[in-house]
């Protein structure tokens, strides 16, 4: 591949919740910042542009990773899922989505973009937590309002009901 | 909060990346996981004319067992190692260690070499080689040499790799028998850097402790047939001699007193596993 210079703009494109979306982006561009002002899609929120907080987290090629911490140009070929892509088209919540508005797991909603992703590949790899363990996979995402206890309630809740009835809620 | 501009290359194979490397040098840093170095760029600490991102380069993203060594390949990430149940039959420090990495969402991203270049006095997977006695291979156009993990961690974020080098793979010794291992770390909040962390292999009568986050590298000390008297003051001693500082989180003396208690916290749990 032949070098991409820093002061001009190149071709990406990848799969954004299902669907083929492209631009043109500096090397140096942040996922975070492509997502937002090139695309339009801010529903990925950008906390601390350092890896820390967790707000900006993505699904690339399933994995949770931060969007801050990734280039756009990285993702090129990519497949990535943000918050947007979570509810149905009619608008119908996902189970995770659901028991977080029931359960009152978010206040500012600025941390739960990023803890709906972190979660949604916790509950796939684990659909059995315990307490304890949804609590040390919540670590690498901060929320300064909840106090956390309503957001561990609603992510157990919701692997009871996945479990439960399972066929309803895989994306 | 933005990085400075740099040239990119997506390297699609080795021979390409290790080109570029030979031709940018110090302009050029090697991105595979990025989860160090994103950060540093964020922030501006380093401003390299290119990035020469290896996170394609699929002769990279291996393991494999090999007279009694564990090699990881270049880009494979801890969250890969993680996930694998057989890490912990094979390398079992390094499994009980890396869940203390960072957070699940940076393991699925940031990698084990990426880890040991970026070399952060706190950081886990630096201890477990040093502890263990690995190596990291390193290659250039010209050549590829494998470095012992004490002479390839030179300092706080500084290691021995040349601007022309790319870490290509780490290689672990696997697990002997009749051998325990333990590992453990002190954080103000779990996937925190470490204020210190601990490793501990005990075979037969000998005891080996690794710890970090206190010295500018991870130090290791080893001790044969030892009472329980002679190991508090043996601590005791490799405690004062890591010459840790205060800072933000801990004091020195801080540092000191956890390396004493869960320095024999870490050792008893080594040689306990051993025994079964
Ligand atoms: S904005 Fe990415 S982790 Fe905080
Ligand atoms: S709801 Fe406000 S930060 Fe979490």
């Amino acid at each position: 591949m032949p070098v991409l210079s820093k002061d001009k703009r190149h071709a990406v494109q990848f799969t954004l919740n299902g669907e083929a979306v492209d631009g043109f982006v500096e090397p140096r561009l942040l996922l975070a910042d492509f997502l937002r002002h090139h695309l339009g899609a801010t529903g990925t929120h950008v906390g601390c542009e350092h890896g820390i907080c967790g707000a900006c987290t993505v699904r690339i090629d399933g994995k949770a990773q931060r969007a801050c911490l990734t280039l756009a140009v990285q993702v090129d070929g990519r497949s990535v899922d943000t918050v947007e892509g979570m509810a149905a088209p009619d608008g119908a919540l996902s189970p995770l989505q659901q028991a977080f508005h029931e359960n009152f797991a978010l206040q500012c909603g600025f941390c739960t973009p990023g803890i709906l992703m972190s979660m949604e590949e916790f509950l796939e790899t684990n659909p059995d937590p315990s307490d304890a363990e949804v609590r040390e996979a919540l670590s690498g995402n901060i929320c300064r309002c909840t106090g956390y206890a309503e957001i561990v309630a609603a992510v157990l809740q919701t692997a009871k009901q996945l479990r439960e009835a399972p066929t309803q809620g895989s994306e | 909060m933005k990085p400075a501009a740099f040239d990119y290359l997506r390297a699609e194979t080795l021979d390409e990346a290790l080109e570029a490397m030979s031709e940018f040098g110090d302009d050029a840093k090697v991105i595979a996981g990025g989860q160090s170095l994103m950060p540093m760029l964020n922030i501006r600490l380093v401003k390299p004319a290119i990035l020469v991102d290896i996170s394609r380069v699929v002769v990279l993203d291996y393991t494999k067992t090999n007279h009694k060594r564990f090699e990881i390949g270049g880009i494979v990430t801890q969250g890969h190692l993680a996930k694998s149940g057989a890490l912990q039959g094979i390398v079992p420090l390094l499994a009980k260690a890396l869940p203390h990495i960072g957070h699940f969402q940076t393991r699925n991203r940031g990698t084990v070499c990426g880890s040991l270049c970026h070399s952060d006095p706190s950081s886990e997977i630096p201890l477990c080689l040093a502890t263990l006695g690995g190596t990291v291979v390193l290659k250039s156009k010209r050549r590829e040499r494998t470095v012992d993990a004490q002479d390839f961690q030179i300092d706080m974020l500084t290691t021995d790799c040349r601007p022309d080098e790319i870490a290509v793979a780490a290689s672990f010794p696997t697990s002997d028998d009749n051998t325990g291992y333990a590992f453990s770390e002190l954080a103000r909040r779990h996937g925190d850097f470490a204020i210190v962390a601990l490793a501990a292999v005990a075979t037969g009568d000998t005891i080996r402790l690794g710890v970090g986050g206190v010295a500018a590298t991870p130090t290791v000390r080893e001790w044969s047939g030892l009472s329980p008297a002679d190991l508090e003051d043996a601590l005791n001693e490799f405690a004062w001699d890591l010459g840790g500082s205060d800072d933000i989180h801990a004091t020195a003396r801080y540092r000191r007193e956890i390396v004493r208690r869960m320095g024999a916290k870490v050792i008893q749990e080594a040689s306990d596993a051993r025994a079964q």
